[in-house]
């Protein structure tokens, strides 16, 4: 396990454009520079629209930059190649999205599995730990169009767990959720990261969610497209 | 090793989320796979059954005229005989020292459409059936004597016709069941044949006196006509028959008859050997197995068609699916392979079924070709086909899959991620 100093996510000269319709390309995204922790936990704030999931995506390297450098547990990602990539991202983050992003068709148990098969190789009881951890212990075997919203919710936080990340990610995880369902889906999830020494970064503009941080940074603080563009 | 239980999970699960094309496209792929199974063994089994054996026979000796006709009647005993040949030529046959054995049919009679040939009581002695066996009569039984008004039945005619030891029969003219009047003589079922899975199997046998003296039966064999009488000796010169099954000494004694016979004189044909006359008949039909092989082959093309269709359309409403896996960590190869497995795995489910299928079709045409010739085939006899039809199935689902597949791979994945609420 890291040592509590180790860098977890180092990012430097971040940049991503996106070219409209009309061909004119617009800066989404342009970060000096970020880095976490091993184990730190840190919320960004950020209102819709300002660039904040493509932040995400190029650090998960879901998407590619333009230029500039992610290191993911000292795994430079814009130096790999795509396939090593994935290898990173499977092995090192975990990711919950807003939409939650279940696989339909597999049941709860399945979509946790999904969340180690394809980094560390799957571990069923660990699976099953986590599912009970989260309060679905009698929900295993149910398909995500069988589960409430909050349920669902829970499973996405125990697939991006599932494994065991150095980096946690999350995008409005509670953003489905009414205000005291999502108070407490972030208190598990902030448990859940420091049960296992990950590293989390939630990006939202939920004043409840927000107030349980001690770190918290604006995206239009650390963005310079997002000034820019309010400027 | 998690990366097969990975692709196993994913291609089970996409399978089962499309249970409906999935279903549809492996009933197509089996009916393909099955419809090439039947072809070609069906093919093989009865090209084999009619051009093989011949129940130990090498050659047939009968009227002048079409080998194939002889050879259907006599061996076969399908068609009609295409005439008599004078007796004198039997036993000019049988005295040849070329000849191992010589043994007269005569045909014309039937019994509830099965075929009544008189021969001599010599031909159950004298040869196996097929390879091994040999005319068998089942116990209890006994072959008939040539002097009395005795039948032996084969087992398919006997099973058909409810004949067995002790029952009594009246013979109708003709070969064939309609219209022919009943002869006057009663026969006894003295004995009842093991089964040789031969045409044989549908003869009724009796003593070629019997065929001589029945009711209305005019010989010729003089040139002039002449009816037997009861408690009468036949002439020599009169009796005739309708064929002579020959077993030569050496293939040598077959060319130079086919010689001498053929060639050198007038008075009768020898069918020999009865592969090239009934390969020749095969050759005749053989367009009609292009068109078969071709409608097969055309089916199968169909169906890896039809799975490569219906990938290709569900992979815009799995694009979601396939972008959650990636970001998961799956990568695109994997995304990839996992769509080729399963148009294989749905192009393998066809070619098992396709077994089935190939059972149906094939019992059906065996049980036709049975009850019309007694030819018996077997539906598990190794066939070629029975290997390379399965991995000729999955290979095509795997190429089927390769477009969709393609689509898959690149997929991207951030664009498809979106939140969809």
């Amino acid at each position: 396990m890291a040592a509590p100093t180790t860098t977890v996510l180092e990012v430097r000269s971040l940049l991503k454009r996106f070219r409209g319709p009309s061909g004119a390309s617009t800066t989404v995204v342009d970060v000096p520079a970020f880095s976490l922790a091993a184990g730190e936990q840190v919320a960004i704030r950020g209102a819709s629209g300002s660039g904040k999931t493509t932040f995400l995506n190029l650090i998960a390297g879901i998407s590619t930059p333009d230029a500039g450098v992610v290191e993911i547990a000292g795994h430079d990602l814009t130096a790999l190649r795509p396939s090593q990539r994935d290898r990173v991202r499977a092995r090192h983050v975990g990711y919950v999205f807003q939409t939650f992003n279940l696989l339909q068709g597999y049941t709860a148990l399945e979509n946790v599995l999904a969340g180690m098969m394809f980094g560390r190789g799957t571990d069923e009881p660990f699976a099953r730990d986590l599912l009970c951890r989260v309060g679905l212990a009698d929900r295993l075997h149910h398909q995500p169009k069988a589960l409430s919203v909050g349920q669902q919710q829970r499973v996405a936080v125990a697939r991006a767990l599932a494994g065991r990340p150095d980096l946690v990610l999350a995008d409005e995880p509670t953003g489905n959720l009414d205000a005291r369902r999502a108070s407490e889906a972030m208190a598990m999830i902030r448990t859940l990261c420091r049960a296992q020494d990950a590293a989390l970064l939630v990006v939202s503009h939920s004043p409840a969610i927000l107030r349980r941080f001690d770190t918290v940074l604006d995206f239009a603080q650390l963005n310079r497209a997002a000034r820019e563009v309010a400027a | 090793m998690s990366l097969l239980r990975a692709l196993t999970l994913v291609v089970r699960r996409s399978l089962r989320q499309h249970a409906v094309s999935t279903t549809i496209t492996a009933l197509m792929a089996a009916l393909a796979a099955g419809l090439v199974l039947s072809v070609f063994s069906i093919q093989a089994q009865t090209f084999a059954a009619f051009t093989g054996g011949a129940g130990g026979y090498d050659a047939v000796l009968g009227a002048r005229g079409s080998q194939l006709q002889l050879v259907l009647n006599a061996v076969f005993h399908l068609e009609t005989s295409p005439g008599n040949i004078p007796w004198s030529l039997y036993e000019e046959l049988a005295e040849d020292d070329r000849v191992a054995l010589a043994i007269p049919y005569t045909t014309g009679d039937n019994y509830e459409g099965f075929r009544i040939v008189g021969t001599t009581d010599a031909m159950f002695d004298a040869l196996g059936h097929g390879d091994a066996a040999r005319f068998e009569v089942e116990p209890g039984g006994r072959v008939f004597d040539p002097e009395r008004g005795e039948a032996v039945v084969g087992s398919f005619a006997a099973r058909r016709t409810g004949l067995a030891v002790g029952s009594t029969f009246h013979p109708s003219h003709g070969v064939a069941a309609h219209g022919a009047a009943a002869h006057q003589e009663e026969y006894v079922v003295t004995g009842v044949l093991e089964p040789t899975n031969t045409p044989a199997d549908r003869v009724i046998w009796i003593p070629i006196e019997g065929i001589y003296r029945m009711g209305g039966h005019v010989l010729r064999g003089s040139g002039e006509a002449f009816e037997a009488h009861p408690h009468e000796e036949i002439p020599q010169a009169h009796k005739e028959v309708s064929a002579v099954m020959l077993k030569f000494r050496s293939p040598m004694a077959g060319f130079a008859l086919d010689q001498e016979f053929n060639r050198e004189r007038t008075d009768a044909t020898l069918a020999f050997p009865f592969g090239r006359v009934m390969a020749e008949f095969f050759d005749k039909l053989g367009w009609a197995d292009r068109v078969l092989r071709f409608i097969a082959y055309l089916v199968v093309v169909v169906s890896a068609g039809a799975i490569l269709a219906s990938l290709y359309n569900t992979i815009n409403e799995r694009r979601r699916e396939i972008a959650i896996l990636r970001s998961l960590g799956a990568s695109p190869r994997l995304v990839f392979l996992a769509v080729v497995l399963e148009s294989s795995a749905i192009a393998f489910v066809g070619a098992m079924l396709g077994f089935v299928v190939h059972a149906v079709l094939f019992l059906v045409a065996a049980a036709i070709l049975r009850e019309r010739t007694g030819v018996v085939l077997e539906l598990w006899a190794f066939h070629p086909a029975l290997v390379w039809t399965p991995l000729t199935m999955v290979s095509l689902g795997a190429i089927a899959g390769f477009i969709p597949a393609m689509k898959a791979y690149a997929t991207d994945v951030a664009s498809h991620l979106v939140p969809h609420s």
